[in-house]
C-alpha cells in the first residue's frame, strides 16, 4: 500500500498486465495484476493509463474498484523495485468485476519486504534451543531427509505423519497438490497423513460420491436460473460472496427472467425464491430478505443437528403429494423404494425433531418441489457447505439431502444441482492414497504416541481442529522432547542432528516437526524446522473453482529470499532422499523417488495433472489436453473441467454434469441411499446434557481461514483482535457480559476464548464463534467425535461460558454494530 | 451562515438520491486558497465551512461536499464523544458517503446508526472511525477531518483521511 492514503499511482499504457485468480475462497474471482517500475505512473486522461478511464473527474458508482491495499510497491530478488496493482476482472464471468474484502486485499499481501510482509518465511530455519535461525537449503533438507529415512528404513512409513493442504488457491493448486501427493504416496507411501482441516485423510463428500454423483455438478450460471434456491449449512453472503452477489442476486431480484424465459421458453419464470436451512439467522438470510423481500425468503431454523429429519420429513412429503419425478427414479436410479421406507417421516414428527413449524415445511416443499404454474417441475438449486460437512453425521446427512435430491430430479437440468458451495478453491491431483477407508485417525495417533515425524504442509490444526486443546498438548510434549534434544546439541552438524533427533524420537517419545508454510504459525511454536513456501504470482499455479473452473495464475514476481513452490521443496526432499539410498547403494528404495526432476512448477504440472490415468485428478481422463499455454489463452474464464476437446484454438469443457444421465456408478444409474434420521451422538449429546449453550461456529466475511495473511493487516485485526462471539444480548446479560468483554467457553473437552459481540438475531442458548482465528480457538471446546469416515462434527458441541474480563481497548476500537444489514 | 459554502450545502433529507443524481457531475473544483508547493507530501485541501455546531441535530447527518462538488459527503453528530469527533462535546463527525468498495451511495440507518451500502451490503460505523462493520470494501470510510472554530461555532472541513472512491487522488 502507498505511504498516502488519499491517492494510488495508476498503472501507465505499456504496464505488463497477466492473469490472477483470487487466492482465497472457492469462488475464485478474475483479477489482472498490473506491474510497472516503482518510479513511473500513468496520467489521469484515458489515453495515459493502462485501464483506459479518466480519472480528471469523479467516476461513477460501479465502474471501477480501485483501492489503496489493491496497490503495493515490491522488490524483485535482483533488487528491482515494481509498482503491482490488482484489480478485479470485468470481462471474468465468475464475478464480472467485483471483489470482496478478501481478495481485494490481494495486492497487500504480496511481499515487499516491508511492514505485515517482513513475517513472510525467507530461507529455512532450524529451532537452536531458544531461537530460530536462517539456516540454506542443503543443511536444512540434509536433516529433513535424513531423519526421514532413518525412520522409514527403521519403521517404515507408517511412522511418517503429514497434516496437509488438499485443496487449490494459495497453499494448493495442482502443481502443488501432485508434488506434495507425490512425496507423501508414491514416494513415502505413507498412510498416517491427514487433511489440513480435518484428523484424516477422507472426503467431504463421501456419501453423494458414493450414490454417484460428484459434488461439483453445475455451473454458477445455474443460480441464475434456478426457481428456488435451496442453501443448507450454507453463509453465501460472507463464505463465498461474489458467487452470491453476481449470480445468485440477480435472480433474487428478477433480472434473469428473461434469460430464463429464453432458455426454458414454455415454463413459468419468475424470480427466485430462497430457503435457507441454518439454526442460525445468517447475514445472507438477511441480505437476501432485502434483495428478494421477505415474502420471497423463507428461514427454517431447525435444531441444530436435526437436517436429515429435515430432508426425510420433505422427501416422504414430496413422494405423498406425487411430485416426486417417477420415470426419472425409474430410468436412472436404484435403491428408491428401501430409501423412501427407511427414510418415511410424518410432518408432525419433522416438526418436533427439527423445531420448524409444520406450515414452514410445506411451504418449503411447495416452494422448491410442486410443480409450477405450466406443470413443470421446478429448478431448485441445492447449496450445502459446513453446516453439512461438518454437521451432525455428515454422511448420513448428505446421503438424507442427495434422497431428497434424486426423488426430485434435481441435478443434471439446467437451474438445478445439489452442489456443495465449498470453502477453499479445489486443485486435486494425486497418487491414490496408500491406506484403507475410513483412514487413520491421525490426531489421536498423535496423541496415543505414534508417529514419529510430522510435517505439517501450508496448514495449522492447532487452529482447525477438533479436540485442540489435548492434541496441542500432545504435539507440544512430544515436539519439546526434541527441542530439548537440539538445545544441548552444541556444534552438531546436520548427519549429528539427524542422529540425535533420531534418538529423541526413536527412544524417548519425540516428535519432530516441520512447518512448510508461508509464515511461521501457531504450529510453528512446536517446529524444530521451517520451510519457506512460494504462494500464486510468486509461482505460476493452477486450480479450479465450484463450478470446475480452471485457471492460470501467472508468476509475476519472485518470492522472498530463497523461498519457493511447494511442488519444488517435494522435489528436492524426494531427490535428497533418492541420493542418500544411492550413496547406501540401495538402487530399490531410490527408484521411490524418481520422477522428480522438476526445474519449475510447469514441470510439476505436466507430470501430475496431465496424466491421463492411475491417479486421483480432478483433471480426469482429459487433463492432457491441457498445458499452461492453453490456458493463458483462455484467461480468468479459463475452462470448466472436465475437458471435452480442444479445439480452434479453444479448451472446451462442461458446464453441467450429469446432463446426460450417466452417474459414477458400475450401472451409471444413481443410487439411493438409505439414511434414517439417527439422533445426537452420544459423545455430543453428553455435552448438551451438561452445559448450557450450544457453541455454533464458522466464517466471518473479514476473516480467510487460519487469519495467515490477516492477522498481519490492521483493517483486519483491528476489526476482529480476538475471534468475535456472537450471543443472545438476553443471555449476555443474565451473565454479565458486555460487548467487547473477553469470555471463556468451557466443557468437557476444554476451554476456548472469544471476545463478547452481543446479537439479538442469535437464538437464546446458542453462540456463534469465528473458526480457525489465531486468538481464539473454537476447536478447543469440540469433542472428538466423528462420522463412519472421520469427518468431525465442528457444529456440535456445547459449553458453558463466563466473562473473564473487560478489555478496555476493545471497546475503544471495536464496532460491535449489528453485522446484519437489516434495514430499521 | 458565515464561513459555509451555500454551494456545497445539501439538504439531508434524500441524500442518496440526490448523492445519486449528481455523481457524474464535471466539476472540477481547483483548491482554493493554496499556494503550489512541488515538494509537499499532503494535498492542497481547501479548508470550508460546513456548518455550525449548534444547528445540527443528533442522529440527524447533513450532507455536505467536499473537497469538490462530486464528492459527497455528510456531517453527523452523535449525542456522545466519539473517536475523532470534534465540535463542543467531541461528538461530531464527518464522512464520505461514496462506499468505499464501488461508489455506490450510502444511506445513514438511524436506528443502527451507521452508514449502509444496497448495492453489497457494507455497513460502516461512524461511531468508530467509519469501522466497515461487515462487507465488500476493503477500506474503511475516508474520514473528513474537521475543525470547530469556537469564535463562532463553525465546523470546517480541512483534509480526507482515505481514499474517495472513484479517484487516483482526492483533489482531482
Amino acid at each position: 500500500m502507498s505511504q498516502y492514503k488519499d491517492r494510488v499511482p495508476l498503472p501507465p499504457t505499456d504496464a505488463q498486465r497477466t492473469n490472477m485468480t483470487c487466492h482465497f475462497c472457492i469462488v475464485g474471482c478474475g483479477y489482472h495484476v498490473y506491474k510497472w517500475p516503482e518510479n513511473r505512473e500513468g496520467g489521469r486522461a484515458p489515453s495515459e493509463n493502462a485501464l483506459g478511464m479518466d480519472f480528471r473527474r469523479q467516476i461513477g458508482p460501479q465502474q471501477i474498484i480501485m483501492t489503496p491495499p489493491m496497490h503495493n510497491v515490491i522488490a524483485d530478488r535482483d533488487g528491482r523495485r515494481w509498482n503491482i496493482m490488482i484489480l478485479p476482472d470485468k470481462e471474468c464471468s465468475v464475478n464480472q468485476g467485483l471483489s470482496s474484502t478478501r481478495g481485494g486485499q490481494m495486492a497487500s499481501v504480496m511481499y515487499n519486504g516491508q511492514g505485515a510482509s517482513r513475517q513472510r518465511l525467507s530461507y529455512p530455519m532450524l529451532f537452536t534451543g531458544d531461537d530460530w535461525v536462517e539456516t540454506d537449503w542443503a543443511t536444512a533438507l540434509a536433516v529433513y531427509a535424513g531423519v526421514t529415512k532413518r525412520i522409514l528404513d527403521e519403521h517404515g512409513p507408517e511412522s511418517l505423519a503429514f497434516n496437509a493442504f488438499d485443496h487449490g488457491g494459495a497453499g494448493g493448486g495442482f502443481e502443488n497438490t501432485w508434488g506434495s501427493g507425490k512425496l507423501m504416496f508414491s514416494a513415502l507411501r505413507t498412510p498416517l497423513t491427514r487433511i489440513h482441516n480435518r484428523p484424516a485423510y477422507n472426503s467431504e463428500c463421501h456419501a453423494t460420491r458414493d450414490m454417484g454423483i460428484g459434488e461439483l455438478n453445475n455451473s454458477y450460471e445455474d443460480s441464475e436460473l434456478a426457481d428456488t434456491l435451496l442453501f443448507i449449512g450454507a453463509n453465501g453472503y460472507e463464505t463465498q460472496t461474489n458467487y452470491f452477489l453476481a449470480h445468485a442476486m440477480p435472480n433474487m431480484r428478477g433480472e434473469t427472467i428473461a434469460k430464463k424465459k429464453k432458455w426454458f421458453p414454455d415454463e413459468t419464470a419468475e424470480k427466485a425464491r430462497v430457503i435457507f436451512v441454518d439454526p442460525r439467522r445468517s447475514l445472507t438470510v438477511s441480505v437476501a430478505e432485502h434483495i428478494a423481500g421477505k415474502e420471497s425468503v423463507l428461514h427454517l431454523a431447525i435444531a441444530p443437528g436435526t437436517d436429515t429429519a429435515l430432508f426425510n420429513g420433505l422427501m416422504t412429503y414430496v413422494v405423498d403429494q406425487d411430485w416426486h419425478h417417477e420415470k426419472f427414479i425409474n430410468e436412472h436410479t436404484s435403491g428408491f423404494e428401501e430409501a423412501l421406507a427407511a427414510n418415511r417421516m410424518s410432518l408432525a414428527e419433522c416438526s418436533r425433531i427439527t423445531g420448524v413449524p409444520e406450515a414452514d415445511i410445506v411451504k418449503a416443499a411447495e416452494w422448491a418441489y410442486k410443480p409450477k404454474a405450466s406443470g413443470h417441475y421446478p429448478r431448485t438449486m441445492h447449496g450445502y457447505e459446513k453446516g453439512i460437512i461438518w454437521g451432525n453425521d455428515n454422511y448420513r446427512i448428505q446421503a438424507a439431502l442427495v434422497d431428497l435430491v434424486l426423488t426430485t430430479e434435481n441435478l443434471g437440468r439446467r437451474g438445478t444441482g445439489v452442489v456443495r458451495m465449498g470453502g477453499h478453491q479445489e486443485g486435486y491431483a494425486r497418487p491414490p492414497y496408500p491406506g484403507a477407508r475410513p483412514a487413520i485417525y491421525v490426531d489421536d495417533e498423535i496423541i496415543k504416541g505414534n508417529g514419529r515425524m510430522l510435517t505439517v504442509w501450508a496448514c495449522n490444526a492447532f487452529q482447525s481442529t477438533l479436540n485442540a486443546e489435548q492434541y496441542r498438548e500432545a504435539v507440544y510434549r512430544r515436539s519439546n522432547i526434541v527441542r530439548e534434544t537440539i538445545a544441548r546439541a552444541r556444534g552438531a552438524t546436520a548427519e549429528d542432528l539427524v542422529d540425535l533427533i533420531y534418538d529423541a524420537v526413536e527412544n524417548r517419545g519425540g516428535l519432530f516437526v516441520t512447518n512448510i508454510d508461508l509464515y511461521r504459525t501457531k504450529f510453528s511454536d512446536a517446529a524444530h524446522l521451517l520451510l519457506p513456501a512460494a504462494h500464486p504470482g510468486e509461482m505460476n499455479l493452477t486450480s479450479m473453482n465450484g463450478e470446475r473452473r480452471m485457471r492460470l495464475t501467472e508468476r509475476f514476481m519472485d518470492p522472498p529470499g530463497a523461498a519457493k513452490p511447494d511442488c519444488l521443496i517435494a522435489a528436492d526432499i524426494a531427490n535428497t532422499l533418492k541420493a542418500l539410498y544411492e550413496a547406501d547403494g540401495n538402487s530399490e528404495m531410490a527408484a521411490r523417488f524418481d520422477g522428480f526432476e522438476w526445474k519449475t512448477e510447469e514441470d510439476a504440472f505436466n507430470d501430475g495433472f496431465r496424466q491421463p490415468e492411475g491417479i486421483d485428478s480432478q483433471g480426469g481422463a482429459t487433463g492432457d489436453l491441457v498445458t499452461y499455454e492453453r490456458l493463458r489463452a483462455m484467461g480468468n474464464n479459463g475452462v470448466q473441467l472436465p475437458v471435452k476437446e480442444y479445439k480452434d484454438g479453444r479448451l472446451i469443457g462442461t458446464e453441467m454434469i450429469y446432463a446426460d444421465y450417466r452417474f459414477d456408478t458400475d450401472d451409471g444409474k444413481a443410487r439411493f441411499m438409505p439414511a434414517p434420521w439417527n439422533g445426537m451422538p452420544q459423545t455430543v449429546e453428553s455435552q448438551r446434557e451438561k452445559y448450557r449453550f450450544w457453541v455454533n461456529n464458522g466464517r466471518t466475511n473479514h476473516i480467510w481461514q487460519s487469519a495467515y495473511h490477516d492477522r498481519l493487516l490492521s483493517f483486519r485485526r483491528d476489526r476482529f483482535p480476538m475471534s468475535p462471539m456472537e450471543m443472545n444480548p438476553e443471555d449476555a446479560a443474565e451473565l454479565g457480559i458486555e460487548a467487547g468483554d473477553i469470555v471463556e467457553l468451557h466443557n468437557d473437552y476444554g476451554a476456548a476464548f472469544a471476545m463478547a459481540y452481543p446479537e439479538p438475531d442469535i437464538g437464546r442458548g446458542q453462540l456463534f464463534m469465528m473458526f480457525g482465528y489465531d486468538n481464539g480457538v473454537v476447536g478447543d471446546v469440540v469433542t472428538p467425535w466423528t462420522d463412519r469416515n472421520l469427518i468431525p462434527y465442528y457444529k456440535g458441541t456445547w459449553a458453558d461460558m463466563r466473562k473473564v474480563g473487560s478489555m478496555r481497548d476493545y471497546k475503544r476500537t471495536v464496532s460491535f454494530k449489528r453485522r446484519r444489514f437489516d434495514l430499521a | 451562515m458565515t464561513g459555509i459554502s451555500r454551494r456545497r450545502f445539501l439538504k439531508a433529507g434524500g441524500t442518496a438520491a440526490a448523492a445519486g443524481a449528481t455523481l457524474l457531475g464535471t466539476g472540477m473544483a481547483a483548491a482554493e486558497g493554496t499556494t503550489a508547493n512541488p515538494g509537499a507530501t499532503t494535498l492542497p485541501y481547501p479548508r470550508e465551512g460546513v456548518a455550525k455546531a449548534a444547528a445540527l441535530t443528533v442522529n440527524e447527518p447533513m450532507a455536505f461536499n467536499y473537497p469538490d462538488d462530486d464528492s459527497f459527503c455528510q456531517i453527523l453528530r452523535l449525542g456522545a464523544p466519539v473517536p475523532g469527533g470534534v465540535g463542543p462535546d467531541g461528538d461530531i463527525v464527518a464522512f464520505s458517503t461514496q462506499c468505499t468498495h464501488m461508489g455506490c451511495p450510502l444511506s445513514y440507518d438511524k436506528q443502527a446508526r451507521t452508514f449502509k451500502c444496497g448495492c453489497h451490503f457494507s455497513i460502516f460505523d461512524p461511531e468508530m472511525h467509519g469501522q466497515m462493520v461487515d462487507g465488500q470494501a476493503t477500506e474503511n470510510l475516508p474520514r473528513i477531518l474537521l475543525e470547530h472554530d469556537p469564535s463562532d461555532d463553525t465546523l470546517y472541513a480541512v483534509a480526507v483521511e482515505g481514499l474517495i472512491y472513484g479517484r487516483q487522488c482526492n483533489v482531482l
